[in-house]
Protein backbone atom coordinates (compact mmCIF):
# COMPACT_ATOMS: atom_id res chain seq x y z
CA UNK A 1 0.00 0.00 0.00
CA UNK A 2 1.36 3.41 -0.98
CA UNK A 3 1.76 6.07 1.67
CA UNK A 4 -0.47 9.14 1.80
CA UNK A 5 2.46 11.18 0.53
CA UNK A 6 2.94 8.95 -2.50
CA UNK A 7 -0.74 8.93 -3.32
CA UNK A 8 -1.05 12.71 -2.99
CA UNK A 9 1.96 13.26 -5.23
CA UNK A 10 0.61 10.84 -7.82
CA UNK A 11 -2.67 12.79 -8.01
CA UNK A 12 -0.82 16.11 -8.19
CA UNK A 13 1.17 14.79 -11.16
CA UNK A 14 -1.92 13.53 -12.94
CA UNK A 15 -4.04 16.62 -12.33
CA UNK A 16 -1.42 19.27 -13.02
CA UNK A 17 0.43 17.42 -15.76
CA UNK A 18 3.81 17.66 -14.04
CA UNK A 19 6.59 15.09 -13.63
CA UNK A 20 7.13 13.32 -10.32
CA UNK A 21 10.62 14.81 -10.08
CA UNK A 22 9.15 18.32 -10.13
CA UNK A 23 6.90 17.69 -7.14
CA UNK A 24 8.48 18.44 -3.74
CA UNK A 25 6.62 18.49 -0.44
CA UNK A 26 7.19 22.24 -0.30
CA UNK A 27 5.91 22.82 -3.86
CA UNK A 28 3.13 25.38 -4.10
CA UNK A 29 0.39 24.33 -6.52
CA UNK A 30 0.10 27.78 -8.04
CA UNK A 31 3.62 29.21 -7.69
CA UNK A 32 5.68 26.11 -8.49
CA UNK A 33 3.43 23.70 -10.37
CA UNK A 34 1.58 26.08 -12.69
CA UNK A 35 -1.95 25.53 -11.40
CA UNK A 36 -4.65 28.15 -11.87
CA UNK A 37 -7.71 28.61 -9.67
CA UNK A 38 -9.75 26.05 -11.63
CA UNK A 39 -6.94 23.48 -11.51
CA UNK A 40 -6.79 23.69 -7.71
CA UNK A 41 -10.54 23.09 -7.44
CA UNK A 42 -10.28 19.98 -9.56
CA UNK A 43 -7.20 18.82 -7.67
CA UNK A 44 -9.16 18.94 -4.43
CA UNK A 45 -11.98 16.96 -6.07
CA UNK A 46 -9.48 14.31 -7.10
CA UNK A 47 -8.06 14.14 -3.56
CA UNK A 48 -11.58 13.75 -2.17
CA UNK A 49 -12.20 10.87 -4.50
CA UNK A 50 -8.88 9.13 -3.82
CA UNK A 51 -9.22 9.35 -0.04
CA UNK A 52 -13.00 9.02 0.10
CA UNK A 53 -13.40 12.15 2.12
CA UNK A 54 -15.04 15.53 1.75
CA UNK A 55 -12.90 18.63 2.04
CA UNK A 56 -15.04 21.69 2.90
CA UNK A 57 -14.46 24.70 0.65
CA UNK A 58 -13.02 26.84 3.46
CA UNK A 59 -10.46 24.10 4.20
CA UNK A 60 -9.75 23.48 0.54
CA UNK A 61 -8.81 27.13 0.04
CA UNK A 62 -6.04 26.76 2.62
CA UNK A 63 -4.37 23.86 0.77
CA UNK A 64 -1.63 25.75 -1.06
CA UNK A 65 1.17 23.19 -1.14
CA UNK A 66 1.74 19.47 -1.44
CA UNK A 67 2.59 19.30 2.28
CA UNK A 68 -0.67 21.13 3.17
CA UNK A 69 -2.61 18.46 1.31
CA UNK A 70 -0.70 15.60 2.94
CA UNK A 71 -1.21 17.07 6.40
CA UNK A 72 -4.91 17.57 5.82
CA UNK A 73 -5.43 14.03 4.57
CA UNK A 74 -3.41 12.50 7.45
CA UNK A 75 -5.41 14.50 10.01
CA UNK A 76 -8.82 13.82 8.52
CA UNK A 77 -8.82 10.24 7.26
CA UNK B 1 -8.83 19.12 -41.17
CA UNK B 2 -9.86 16.08 -39.23
CA UNK B 3 -12.46 13.88 -40.90
CA UNK B 4 -13.60 10.27 -40.84
CA UNK B 5 -11.41 9.87 -43.94
CA UNK B 6 -8.18 11.08 -42.36
CA UNK B 7 -6.55 13.30 -39.79
CA UNK B 8 -5.35 15.96 -42.19
CA UNK B 9 -6.33 17.63 -45.47
CA UNK B 10 -4.21 15.41 -47.71
CA UNK B 11 -5.44 12.06 -46.41
CA UNK B 12 -9.08 13.25 -46.32
CA UNK B 13 -8.87 14.56 -49.89
CA UNK B 14 -7.18 11.38 -51.04
CA UNK B 15 -10.13 9.45 -49.53
CA UNK B 16 -12.61 11.68 -51.34
CA UNK B 17 -10.91 11.26 -54.71
CA UNK B 18 -10.79 7.50 -54.20
CA UNK B 19 -14.51 7.45 -53.38
CA UNK B 20 -13.87 5.84 -50.01
CA UNK B 21 -16.41 5.80 -47.18
CA UNK B 22 -15.25 6.80 -43.69
CA UNK B 23 -18.32 5.39 -41.97
CA UNK B 24 -17.82 2.58 -39.46
CA UNK B 25 -19.37 1.13 -36.31
CA UNK B 26 -19.36 3.53 -33.38
CA UNK B 27 -16.97 2.32 -30.67
CA UNK B 28 -16.92 5.39 -28.42
CA UNK B 29 -19.75 4.01 -26.29
CA UNK B 30 -21.81 0.85 -25.97
CA UNK B 31 -24.44 1.09 -28.71
CA UNK B 32 -26.57 -1.80 -27.45
CA UNK B 33 -30.21 -0.83 -27.77
CA UNK B 34 -29.56 1.92 -30.31
CA UNK B 35 -31.34 1.81 -33.66
CA UNK B 36 -28.28 3.50 -35.22
CA UNK B 37 -24.88 2.04 -34.36
CA UNK B 38 -22.76 3.60 -37.09
CA UNK B 39 -21.07 6.94 -37.56
CA UNK B 40 -18.04 8.74 -38.91
CA UNK B 41 -15.43 8.80 -36.17
CA UNK B 42 -11.96 10.28 -35.96
CA UNK B 43 -9.56 7.36 -35.87
CA UNK B 44 -5.99 6.92 -34.61
CA UNK B 45 -5.56 10.52 -33.52
CA UNK B 46 -2.20 11.17 -31.91
CA UNK B 47 -3.51 13.57 -29.29
CA UNK B 48 -0.29 13.86 -27.32
CA UNK B 49 1.62 15.43 -30.18
CA UNK B 50 -0.93 18.27 -30.20
CA UNK B 51 -2.06 18.78 -26.62
CA UNK B 52 -0.63 18.05 -23.18
CA UNK B 53 -2.68 15.58 -21.16
CA UNK B 54 -3.39 18.36 -18.67
CA UNK B 55 -4.82 20.64 -21.36
CA UNK B 56 -6.63 17.80 -23.09
CA UNK B 57 -8.46 16.87 -19.91
CA UNK B 58 -9.88 20.38 -19.56
CA UNK B 59 -11.47 20.44 -23.01
CA UNK B 60 -14.19 18.48 -24.71
CA UNK B 61 -13.21 16.51 -27.82
CA UNK B 62 -14.88 19.04 -30.14
CA UNK B 63 -12.37 21.63 -28.91
CA UNK B 64 -9.47 19.16 -29.33
CA UNK B 65 -10.50 18.65 -32.94
CA UNK B 66 -10.96 22.35 -33.60
CA UNK B 67 -7.60 23.23 -32.07
CA UNK B 68 -5.78 20.56 -34.06
CA UNK B 69 -7.41 21.68 -37.32
CA UNK B 70 -6.52 25.30 -36.50
CA UNK B 71 -2.91 24.32 -35.82
CA UNK B 72 -2.75 22.51 -39.16
CA UNK B 73 -4.20 25.53 -40.96
CA UNK B 74 -1.77 27.95 -39.31
CA UNK B 75 1.16 25.65 -40.12
CA UNK B 76 0.10 25.28 -43.75
CA UNK B 77 -0.40 29.03 -44.17
CA UNK B 78 3.09 29.96 -43.06
CA UNK B 79 1.53 32.76 -41.01
CA UNK B 80 3.69 32.15 -37.98
CA UNK B 81 6.82 32.53 -40.08
CA UNK B 82 5.77 36.02 -41.23
CA UNK B 83 7.67 38.61 -39.23
CA UNK B 84 5.27 41.40 -40.19
CA UNK B 85 2.21 39.73 -38.69
CA UNK B 86 0.11 42.16 -36.65
CA UNK B 87 -1.64 39.88 -34.17
CA UNK B 88 -4.22 42.53 -33.35
CA UNK B 89 -5.37 42.19 -36.96
CA UNK B 90 -5.77 38.40 -36.84
CA UNK B 91 -9.13 37.04 -35.73
CA UNK B 92 -10.90 33.73 -35.25
CA UNK B 93 -14.40 32.52 -36.19
CA UNK B 94 -14.72 28.80 -35.46
CA UNK B 95 -18.05 27.39 -34.31
CA UNK B 96 -19.73 24.12 -33.56
CA UNK B 97 -23.27 22.92 -34.06
CA UNK B 98 -23.69 21.26 -30.70
CA UNK B 99 -20.60 21.81 -28.55
CA UNK B 100 -19.21 19.80 -25.66
CA UNK B 101 -21.94 17.26 -25.28
CA UNK B 102 -19.71 14.41 -24.12
CA UNK B 103 -18.22 16.56 -21.34
CA UNK B 104 -21.71 17.67 -20.34
CA UNK B 105 -22.99 14.10 -20.22
CA UNK B 106 -20.11 13.02 -18.01
CA UNK B 107 -20.58 15.85 -15.53
CA UNK B 108 -24.35 15.59 -15.39
CA UNK B 109 -24.08 11.86 -14.71
CA UNK B 110 -21.52 12.57 -11.94
CA UNK B 111 -23.83 15.17 -10.44
CA UNK B 112 -26.79 12.83 -10.53
CA UNK B 113 -24.77 10.05 -8.88
CA UNK B 114 -22.71 11.98 -6.35
CA UNK B 115 -24.13 15.47 -5.99
CA UNK B 116 -23.25 18.99 -7.13
CA UNK B 117 -19.74 18.98 -5.64
CA UNK B 118 -18.69 16.44 -8.27
CA UNK B 119 -19.18 18.85 -11.17
CA UNK B 120 -15.82 19.83 -12.67
CA UNK B 121 -14.75 23.49 -12.55
CA UNK B 122 -13.90 23.00 -16.22
CA UNK B 123 -17.44 21.96 -17.14
CA UNK B 124 -18.35 25.33 -18.64
CA UNK B 125 -15.07 26.32 -20.35
CA UNK B 126 -14.69 22.74 -21.64
CA UNK B 127 -18.06 22.61 -23.32
CA UNK B 128 -19.26 26.03 -24.50
CA UNK B 129 -18.98 26.62 -28.20
CA UNK B 130 -16.84 29.75 -28.41
CA UNK B 131 -13.99 27.98 -26.62
CA UNK B 132 -12.37 26.79 -29.84
CA UNK B 133 -12.03 30.41 -30.94
CA UNK B 134 -10.95 31.37 -27.41
CA UNK B 135 -8.32 28.66 -27.14
CA UNK B 136 -6.98 29.36 -30.64
CA UNK B 137 -6.57 33.03 -29.70
CA UNK B 138 -4.72 32.08 -26.50
CA UNK B 139 -2.47 29.56 -28.25
CA UNK B 140 -1.40 31.89 -31.07
CA UNK B 141 -1.90 35.31 -29.51
CA UNK B 142 -4.45 36.37 -32.11
CA UNK B 143 -6.06 39.44 -30.59
CA UNK B 144 -8.47 40.51 -33.33
CA UNK B 145 -12.21 39.76 -33.69
CA UNK B 146 -13.12 36.53 -31.94
CA UNK B 147 -16.47 34.88 -32.50
CA UNK B 148 -18.19 31.53 -32.88
CA UNK B 149 -21.36 31.49 -34.94
CA UNK B 150 -23.72 28.65 -34.04
CA UNK B 151 -26.21 27.70 -36.74
CA UNK B 152 -26.53 23.92 -36.54
CA UNK B 153 -25.38 22.29 -39.78
CA UNK B 154 -24.72 25.67 -41.42
CA UNK B 155 -22.17 26.66 -38.74
CA UNK B 156 -18.99 26.08 -40.76
CA UNK B 157 -20.31 27.90 -43.82
CA UNK B 158 -21.58 30.86 -41.81
CA UNK B 159 -18.32 31.24 -39.91
CA UNK B 160 -16.29 31.28 -43.12
CA UNK B 161 -18.70 33.71 -44.79
CA UNK B 162 -18.76 35.98 -41.79
CA UNK B 163 -14.97 35.84 -41.48
CA UNK B 164 -14.57 36.82 -45.14
CA UNK B 165 -16.87 39.80 -44.55
CA UNK B 166 -14.94 40.76 -41.43
CA UNK B 167 -11.85 41.07 -43.61
CA UNK B 168 -13.72 42.79 -46.45
CA UNK B 169 -15.18 45.27 -43.93
CA UNK B 170 -11.67 46.09 -42.75
CA UNK B 171 -11.85 44.69 -39.23
CA UNK B 172 -9.05 42.14 -39.73
CA UNK B 173 -6.30 41.20 -42.18
CA UNK B 174 -6.45 37.48 -41.45
CA UNK B 175 -9.20 35.24 -40.04
CA UNK B 176 -9.07 31.59 -39.01
CA UNK B 177 -12.52 30.25 -39.77
CA UNK B 178 -14.44 27.01 -39.74
CA UNK B 179 -16.21 24.54 -37.51
CA UNK B 180 -15.70 21.50 -35.36
CA UNK B 181 -17.94 18.74 -34.04
CA UNK B 182 -17.81 15.66 -31.84
CA UNK B 183 -21.45 14.78 -31.43
CA UNK B 184 -21.46 11.01 -31.85
CA UNK B 185 -22.21 10.68 -28.14
CA UNK B 186 -24.79 8.48 -26.51
CA UNK B 187 -27.34 11.23 -25.91
CA UNK B 188 -26.90 12.77 -29.35
CA UNK B 189 -27.22 9.50 -31.28
CA UNK B 190 -30.28 8.71 -29.15
CA UNK B 191 -31.79 12.12 -29.88
CA UNK B 192 -31.17 12.16 -33.63
CA UNK B 193 -32.47 8.58 -33.75
CA UNK B 194 -35.63 9.63 -31.92
CA UNK B 195 -36.08 12.33 -34.55
CA UNK B 196 -35.80 9.57 -37.21
CA UNK B 197 -33.00 11.53 -38.85
CA UNK B 198 -30.28 8.87 -38.97
CA UNK B 199 -29.63 5.99 -41.32
CA UNK B 200 -30.10 2.61 -39.65
CA UNK B 201 -28.12 0.70 -42.27
CA UNK B 202 -25.97 -0.77 -39.49
CA UNK B 203 -24.92 -3.87 -41.40
CA UNK B 204 -23.41 -1.84 -44.26
CA UNK B 205 -21.88 1.29 -42.74
CA UNK B 206 -19.99 2.25 -45.91
CA UNK B 207 -23.26 2.21 -47.87
CA UNK B 208 -25.32 4.16 -45.34
CA UNK B 209 -24.76 7.70 -46.62
CA UNK B 210 -26.32 7.71 -50.09
CA UNK B 211 -27.50 11.15 -51.14
CA UNK B 212 -30.17 11.24 -53.88
CA UNK B 213 -30.36 7.44 -54.01
CA UNK B 214 -33.87 6.01 -53.92
CA UNK B 215 -32.79 3.69 -51.10
CA UNK B 216 -31.48 6.41 -48.75
CA UNK B 217 -32.78 6.32 -45.19
CA UNK B 218 -31.30 9.27 -43.34
CA UNK B 219 -27.94 10.86 -42.66
CA UNK B 220 -24.89 9.46 -40.87
CA UNK B 221 -23.59 11.50 -37.96
CA UNK B 222 -19.86 12.22 -38.12
CA UNK B 223 -17.10 13.95 -36.18
CA UNK B 224 -14.29 16.20 -37.31
CA UNK B 225 -13.16 19.73 -37.91
CA UNK B 226 -12.21 22.07 -40.71
CA UNK B 227 -10.38 25.36 -40.40
CA UNK B 228 -9.24 27.67 -43.19
CA UNK B 229 -7.02 30.74 -43.15
CA UNK B 230 -8.72 33.66 -44.91
CA UNK B 231 -6.59 36.62 -45.73
CA UNK B 232 -6.95 40.02 -47.33
CA UNK B 233 -5.57 39.64 -50.86
CA UNK B 234 -2.82 42.27 -50.71
CA UNK B 235 -1.78 41.01 -47.28
CA UNK B 236 -1.49 37.46 -48.64
CA UNK B 237 0.43 38.60 -51.73
CA UNK B 238 2.81 40.81 -49.79
CA UNK B 239 3.97 37.93 -47.61
CA UNK B 240 4.16 35.51 -50.54
CA UNK B 241 1.41 33.21 -49.27
CA UNK B 242 0.15 30.30 -51.36
CA UNK B 243 -3.35 31.34 -52.45
CA UNK B 244 -5.54 28.28 -52.94
CA UNK B 245 -8.65 30.19 -54.04
CA UNK B 246 -10.77 33.25 -53.47
CA UNK B 247 -14.02 33.64 -51.54
CA UNK B 248 -16.11 35.69 -53.95
CA UNK B 249 -19.65 35.23 -52.67
CA UNK B 250 -21.60 34.58 -49.50
CA UNK B 251 -25.35 34.34 -49.06
CA UNK B 252 -27.75 33.47 -46.26
CA UNK B 253 -31.47 32.94 -45.79
CA UNK B 254 -34.00 31.10 -43.70
CA UNK B 255 -36.81 28.77 -44.74
CA UNK B 256 -39.14 30.29 -42.11
CA UNK B 257 -40.97 26.99 -42.34
CA UNK B 258 -40.24 24.17 -39.86
CA UNK B 259 -37.71 23.47 -37.09
CA UNK B 260 -36.06 20.48 -38.79
CA UNK B 261 -37.49 20.07 -42.32
CA UNK B 262 -37.11 22.25 -45.40
CA UNK B 263 -40.06 22.92 -47.71
CA UNK B 264 -40.10 20.48 -50.65
CA UNK B 265 -39.66 23.41 -53.04
CA UNK B 266 -36.27 24.21 -51.52
CA UNK B 267 -37.15 27.89 -51.76
CA UNK B 268 -35.10 28.87 -48.70
CA UNK B 269 -32.06 27.11 -50.13
CA UNK B 270 -32.68 28.83 -53.45
CA UNK B 271 -32.75 32.25 -51.78
CA UNK B 272 -29.43 31.50 -50.10
CA UNK B 273 -27.82 30.55 -53.43
CA UNK B 274 -29.31 33.61 -55.15
CA UNK B 275 -27.98 35.88 -52.43
CA UNK B 276 -24.52 34.38 -52.80
CA UNK B 277 -24.65 34.71 -56.59
CA UNK B 278 -25.67 38.35 -56.27
CA UNK B 279 -22.84 38.94 -53.81
CA UNK B 280 -20.39 37.35 -56.24
CA UNK B 281 -21.82 39.27 -59.21
CA UNK B 282 -21.70 36.17 -61.38
CA UNK B 283 -23.77 35.00 -64.31
CA UNK B 284 -25.52 31.68 -63.66
CA UNK B 285 -23.43 29.82 -66.21
CA UNK B 286 -20.20 30.75 -64.41
CA UNK B 287 -20.77 28.03 -61.79
CA UNK B 288 -19.00 24.79 -62.69
CA UNK B 289 -19.57 22.69 -59.60
CA UNK B 290 -21.83 22.66 -56.54
CA UNK B 291 -20.68 20.94 -53.38
CA UNK B 292 -24.15 20.14 -52.11
CA UNK B 293 -25.48 19.98 -48.59
CA UNK B 294 -26.80 16.55 -49.72
CA UNK B 295 -27.13 14.71 -46.40
CA UNK B 296 -29.00 11.59 -47.60
CA UNK B 297 -32.36 12.49 -46.03
CA UNK B 298 -35.69 11.94 -47.78
CA UNK B 299 -36.87 15.54 -47.91
CA UNK B 300 -33.61 17.48 -47.87
CA UNK B 301 -31.96 15.89 -50.89
CA UNK B 302 -34.95 16.45 -53.16
CA UNK B 303 -35.50 20.00 -51.91
CA UNK B 304 -31.90 20.92 -52.72
CA UNK B 305 -32.24 19.59 -56.26
CA UNK B 306 -35.44 21.62 -56.68
CA UNK B 307 -33.60 24.68 -55.38
CA UNK B 308 -30.69 24.22 -57.76
CA UNK B 309 -33.09 23.86 -60.69
CA UNK B 310 -35.04 26.95 -59.68
CA UNK B 311 -31.88 29.07 -59.36
CA UNK B 312 -29.87 27.80 -62.32
CA UNK B 313 -32.66 26.86 -64.75
CA UNK B 314 -31.11 25.19 -67.84
CA UNK B 315 -27.61 25.56 -66.46
CA UNK B 316 -28.56 23.18 -63.61
CA UNK B 317 -28.20 20.36 -66.16
CA UNK B 318 -24.79 21.54 -67.32
CA UNK B 319 -23.03 22.06 -64.01
CA UNK B 320 -21.94 19.17 -61.78
CA UNK B 321 -23.16 18.69 -58.25
CA UNK B 322 -21.99 16.14 -55.70
CA UNK B 323 -22.18 15.35 -52.02
CA UNK B 324 -18.93 14.60 -50.24
CA UNK B 325 -21.13 13.60 -47.28
CA UNK B 326 -21.66 10.32 -49.15
CA UNK B 327 -18.09 9.58 -47.97
CA UNK B 328 -17.60 11.65 -44.82
CA UNK B 329 -21.10 11.45 -43.38
CA UNK B 330 -22.54 14.61 -41.88
CA UNK B 331 -20.15 16.59 -39.70
CA UNK B 332 -22.91 19.01 -38.59
CA UNK B 333 -21.18 22.25 -37.57
CA UNK B 334 -17.93 21.17 -39.22
CA UNK B 335 -19.58 20.11 -42.48
CA UNK B 336 -19.50 23.49 -44.22
CA UNK B 337 -15.88 23.96 -43.25
CA UNK B 338 -14.54 20.63 -44.52
CA UNK B 339 -16.67 21.06 -47.64
CA UNK B 340 -15.26 24.54 -48.23
CA UNK B 341 -11.82 22.93 -48.23
CA UNK B 342 -12.94 20.18 -50.62
CA UNK B 343 -14.49 22.85 -52.87
CA UNK B 344 -11.25 24.80 -53.11
CA UNK B 345 -9.24 21.61 -53.67
CA UNK B 346 -11.56 20.62 -56.52
CA UNK B 347 -10.59 23.91 -58.21
CA UNK B 348 -6.89 23.44 -57.42
CA UNK B 349 -6.71 19.87 -58.70
CA UNK B 350 -9.29 20.14 -61.48
CA UNK B 351 -11.31 17.20 -60.23
CA UNK B 352 -14.96 16.72 -59.30
CA UNK B 353 -15.47 14.79 -56.05
CA UNK B 354 -17.90 11.90 -56.49
CA UNK B 355 -21.20 11.05 -54.86
CA UNK B 356 -20.77 7.43 -53.82
CA UNK B 357 -23.59 4.94 -53.18
CA UNK B 358 -25.79 6.66 -55.74
CA UNK B 359 -27.04 3.55 -57.52
CA UNK B 360 -30.64 4.34 -58.37
CA UNK B 361 -31.37 8.09 -58.39
CA UNK B 362 -34.61 9.05 -56.68
CA UNK B 363 -37.45 10.58 -58.65
CA UNK B 364 -36.63 14.07 -59.87
CA UNK B 365 -32.93 13.63 -59.08
CA UNK B 366 -31.67 13.92 -62.65
CA UNK B 367 -28.64 16.22 -62.43
CA UNK B 368 -24.99 15.27 -62.94
CA UNK B 369 -24.21 14.02 -59.44
CA UNK B 370 -20.73 12.69 -60.38
CA UNK B 371 -22.03 9.29 -59.32
CA UNK B 372 -19.55 6.67 -58.18
CA UNK B 373 -16.18 8.07 -59.26
CA UNK B 374 -14.32 11.37 -59.17
CA UNK B 375 -13.79 12.97 -62.57
CA UNK B 376 -11.32 15.40 -64.10
CA UNK B 377 -12.81 18.76 -65.07
CA UNK B 378 -11.74 22.34 -65.57
CA UNK B 379 -13.29 24.02 -62.53
CA UNK B 380 -13.13 27.76 -62.05
CA UNK B 381 -16.11 28.51 -59.78
CA UNK B 382 -17.58 26.33 -57.02
CA UNK B 383 -20.64 26.93 -54.90
CA UNK B 384 -20.99 25.20 -51.52
CA UNK B 385 -24.28 24.85 -49.66
CA UNK B 386 -25.14 24.19 -46.02
CA UNK B 387 -28.60 24.03 -44.49
CA UNK B 388 -29.45 23.57 -40.83
CA UNK B 389 -32.12 23.03 -38.20
CA UNK B 390 -34.08 26.20 -37.70
CA UNK B 391 -34.27 26.52 -41.48
CA UNK B 392 -30.97 28.38 -41.61
CA UNK B 393 -29.16 28.36 -44.96
CA UNK B 394 -25.72 29.45 -46.08
CA UNK B 395 -23.91 29.44 -49.42
CA UNK B 396 -20.28 30.20 -50.21
CA UNK B 397 -18.81 30.75 -53.67
CA UNK B 398 -15.13 30.13 -54.37
CA UNK B 399 -13.16 31.06 -57.46
CA UNK B 400 -9.81 30.01 -58.83
CA UNK B 401 -7.24 32.64 -58.01
CA UNK B 402 -5.64 34.16 -61.08
CA UNK B 403 -2.98 36.76 -60.54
Amino acid sequence: MSTVEERVKKIVCEQLGVKESEVQNTSSFVEDLGADSLDTVELVMALEEEFETEIPDEEAEKLASVQDAIDYIVAHT
Amino acid sequence: MLSPLGNDVDSSWEGILAGRSGITEIDRFDTTGYSTRIGGSIKNLDMESHLSTKDARKLDAFIHYGLIAAQQAVDASGLEGYAGLDRERVGVAIGSGIGGLEYMEKNIINMEKSGPRKVSPFFVPASIINMISGNVAIRFGYQGPNIAIVTACTTGTHNIGYAARTIAYGDADVMLAGGSEMATTRSSIAAFSAARALSTRNEQPEKASRPWDSDRDGFVLSDGAGVVVLEELEHAKSRGATIHGEVIGFGMSDDAFHITSPPASGEGAARSMKNAMRDAGLDLDAVDYINAHGTSTQVGDVAEVAAVKSVFAEHAYKLSISSTKSMTGHLLGAAGAVEAIFSVLSIRDGVLPPTINLEEPAEGCDLDFVAGKSRKADIRVVLSNSFGFGGTNGTLIFQRYED
